[in-house]
């Protein structure tokens, strides 16, 4: 699909806990049907980043917006009612909710507000999708740990949300569970969706994003397509160190 | 609506209809008895829509109880009003003042909250008190109506199935769900759209509506109140006890903690005063270590046995 | 300068009860609501040993502290310990130990109630004395030094001693105290058990100036929780601060307003705190 107008803007947004600067300065935008990579080493800003996003984090400066109203000044229910959604680096399911109120949960308040049959019916089609139609009646705490994910994942979309955010979803799974996985998000990327992704696994990056922002102690020190960003000799040595 | 819903509904009405004619059949004792017990049931159903789902175990219902009570009797005997329109105003003002403790405390952690809820009753008592000791003068009010203790009972008993309706209201509504999401998640809830605060805050509000009106309902019963009467300390503690041993997963689990938990406490009540307050240390022991989730939850269990 | 004088010297013993709940709080992670029950329980030792074999509430201390660190060691071990170890959550844990907490209240003032329920009233130190042109009890003064002197103990003990860092670290982080080979469970332990030991001497000093009863103790618990958040869970200096703010303004309302108000003005302050500074007083605002 092609990529649109500019939906998410970040601008200058910096974050900084006591004397510690997490995220620096950083501004970058997501457009319309574009999935957006955020990479870095460990400890480069990458979750700060998503959680001022998301609203979990307010920024100390800086202009976070969407579509032109800023986001900046928002509490995270009302970012969400705006059309963002997320996953969280730990998975955190609703331990005593049934699969499906798990996916149900996620449109009943924000964006989509869902509610009663039309959301039952949405959410039985959004697992089947995900391949959870087995598991749909099952107590969560019988799922695998990538049904967990998956589920995760139902939820955010359940909210049919302009830009979905995923935090390192695909950490933690095994190989074959790696492959299912990109395949997954690549299939949300075919039918256009908005995405922007913080990941390590490299394979991932090259064949999902159409762009990324690499971050190193909070900065953002390259942007661009994948290939081009990872052969960035600046990039190489973040990743590396002075060698 | 499905069957099982018809079903729930047939059975609640006929449990209203017996419980309706109760008065024409109790002696005294037991009318009296079965007053008390409908109260803890209005009380323990209201505050368990609560704390059942978000686990912010609050003992404010003495406080909301006694701003109910003394409501109706400061009206009626310092400024003679009628009891209908203090009935009606006291809730309210237990409702605002539940949302302004909301606000203060049900951002933070349950730990502030239980707290803050704590000593609140007998801060309100020491306030109001304070305040009749130094502008107005008298200490004992009366509240003098010619309601029986059937009447009470009825009208305590309208309440309850008021309570009952809106908990079966809530458990389908958005709200609802709402409040078990936070229940399990508050940083999830936040982040699908929930406004936690003020859904934890209407919540309590509820409570405290329900509380203060129980407490205006039932003050004619004891003509002759006073303020270390009707803020007791004691009264957040038993609702806490019989909504958690009858449990709070189910809009009837309270019912099923309060009418065994009366009947014994009024025994101990009258042979055994002495060991009273122990015995209330036992019962928070026993919840907590022997039935964390109450009868419902031992039902329950008993109910998966009996089917594998 | 009469309220500061007395605020100050209630402020000092209030510093050393929530000395021990921020050990039983900030340490071992059980927010412990029968507390105040524990302090009564030292007062009620204390008002037995002086009217029965009139020995001084000073020497009392040392008879109490001993029975009540196995005591709350023994309460940790076998009733908070199963419920530490069952807690998926920490929210699991807050709401069964608060549960389980309000049980052992109930019991101990039950068992209080029907050792003596009466007035815990004893003359210890009555005789008044001169101190910056205002006169006070002399108990009053005693119970001050030796919470002053208790207090330091603790301090140096915590700052300056290998088991003190242990019980430091386990407040701060319990997950990186494990990483570095301390022995979590039992530090919480000992920590549960010493902070019960200096909740109680708190009692046998407060007995001495303040006429304690079976169902008091709830009053404290409440009065050691303020304090406690006010200066910041497991900061020792922001909970001396915040008893004295307590001691100076609960006497300023009892001396000049009424002293039924006394629990009024500590819920006032409470307020603010939850407004302003839930915190603490020095605490981080938290990100």
């Amino acid at each position: 699909m092609t990529i649109g107008r500019t939906l998410l803007q970040v601008n200058g947004a910096t974050k900084r806990f006591g004397g510690l600067i997490a995220v620096n300065g950083m501004s970058f935008d997501v457009k319309e049907h574009e999935v957006m990579g955020i990479i870095g080493p460990n400890g480069s800003g990458k979750t700060t980043m998503m959680n001022l996003i998301s609203g979990e984090l307010r920024v100390t400066s800086g202009r976070i917006s969407m579509q032109g109203s800023s986001l900046s000044d928002l509490p995270p229910h009302q970012i969400a009612r705006l059309g963002i959604a997320r996953t969280f680096q730990l998975v955190r399911i609703l331990p005593s909710l049934s699969v499906i109120e798990n996916v149900i949960a996620g449109g009943a308040f924000g964006h989509a507000k869902k509610w009663g049959s039309g959301a039952r019916f949405f959410a039985e089609s959004l697992l089947e999708k995900l391949g959870l139609a087995e598991q749909m009646y099952q107590p969560v705490d019988a799922l695998t740990y990538i049904d967990q994910k998956r589920l995760e994942l139902a939820r955010a979309l359940a909210s049919e949300p302009q830009v979905l955010l995923l935090d390192e979803w695909l950490a933690g799974l095994n190989p074959t569970e790696l492959q299912v996985g990109i395949d997954l998000i690549s299939s949300l990327r075919d039918e256009g969706r908005t995405i922007i992704l913080v990941e390590h696994v490299m394979d991932a990056i090259r064949s999902l994003c159409d762009r990324c922002v690499v971050m190193n102690s909070g900065k953002k020190i390259a942007e661009g397509q994948p290939s081009e960003v990872l052969s960035d000799p600046e990039v190489v040595r973040a990743y590396l160190g002075d060698e | 609506m499905r069957t099982n819903d018809w079903q729930s509904i047939v059975i609640a009405v006929v449990l209203f209809a017996l419980a309706a004619i109760v008065p024409f059949i109790a002696n005294g004792y037991q009318l009296s008895v079965a007053v008390t017990a409908v109260m803890y049931v209005g009380l323990a159903t209201s505050w368990a829509l609560f704390s059942g789902p978000t686990h912010y175990i609050s003992l404010a219902s003495g406080a909301f109880f006694g701003v109910g009570g003394y409501l109706v009797a400061t009206g009626m005997s310092d400024y003679n009003l009628s009891f209908w329109l203090m009935a009606a105003i006291a809730p309210l003002v237990a409702a605002v003042l539940a949302i302004l403790i909301g606000l203060a405390t049900l951002r933070l952690s349950g730990v502030y909250f239980v707290i803050f809820t704590l000593g609140l009753a007998e801060m309100v008592r020491n306030l109001v008190s304070w305040i009749q000791n130094n502008f107005l003068g008298s200490r004992g009010l009366y509240v003098l109506t010619d309601f029986t203790e059937a009447h009470i009972y009825w009208m305590l008993l309208g309440v309850c199935a008021i309570i009952f309706i809106f908990g079966w209201w809530l458990g389908r509504s958005r709200l609802g769900f709402a409040l078990r999401i936070i229940g399990n998640d508050e940083a999830v809830a936040k982040h699908v759209g929930i406004n936690t605060a003020w859904s934890k805050v209407i919540l309590f509000m509820t409570t405290g509506f329900f509380a203060a009106l129980i407490g205006a309902i039932i003050a004619p019963r004891y003509s002759y109140i006073e303020p270390n009467q009707v803020f007791s300390p004691e009264l957040s503690f038993l609702v806490v006890i019989m909504a958690l041993l009858g449990g709070t997963q189910r809009l009837w689990g309270p019912l099923v903690g309060v009418i065994p938990f009366t009947l014994v406490w009024e025994f101990i009540n009258s042979n055994f005063s002495n060991f009273s307050t122990l015995f209330l240390g036992l019962a928070f022991l026993l919840i907590v270590y022997v039935i964390p989730r109450g009868f419902v939850g031992l039902l329950q269990t008993w109910g998966e046995k009996i089917r594998t | 300068m009469d309220i500061i004088i007395s605020g100050l010297l209630l402020g000092g013993t209030y510093a050393l009860i929530a000395m021990g709940l921020n050990l039983q709080y900030g340490v071992a992670r059980i927010m412990n609501l029968a507390n105040g029950e524990l302090l009564v329980l030292g007062g009620l030792a204390s008002f037995w040993l002086f009217v029965f074999a009139q020995i001084s509430p000073l020497l009392t201390i040392f008879i109490v502290a001993p029975f009540a660190f196995v005591g709350n060691w023994l309460i940790y071990r076998f009733l908070l310990r199963p419920l530490v170890s069952r807690a998926k959550t920490q929210g699991q844990l807050e709401v069964d130990s608060i549960l389980a907490t309000f049980g052992m209240s109930f019991i101990f003032v039950g068992i209080m109630v029907m050792i003596r329920g009466e007035y815990f009233t004893y003359s210890f130190l009555a005789a008044p004395f001169e101190i910056l042109g205002s006169t006070v009890a002399q108990n009053r003064l005693a119970a001050f030094g030796m919470a002053v002197v208790i207090g330091l103990a603790l301090y140096l003990w915590l700052n300056h001693s290998r088991a003190g860092m242990a019980v430091r670290a386990v407040s701060v982080s319990p997950d990186t105290a494990k990483l570095v080979g301390i022995n979590v469970a039992r530090v919480s332990a000992l920590a549960f058990a010493l902070g019960g030991a200096v909740t109680a001497v708190g009692g046998t000093l407060i007995s001495t100036f303040i006429t304690l009863d079976a169902s008091v103790g709830v009053i404290f618990t409440m009065k050691a929780l303020i304090i406690v958040i006010m200066g910041g869970v497991g900061d020792i200096r922001g909970a001396i601060i915040a008893a004295v703010i307590l001691g100076l303004v609960e006497t300023a309302v009892a001396t000049l307003i009424d002293p039924g108000l006394t629990l009024a003005s500590a819920y006032l302050i409470f307020l603010l705190v939850l407004l302003f500074r839930p915190q603490g007083l020095f605490g981080k605002r938290p990100t």
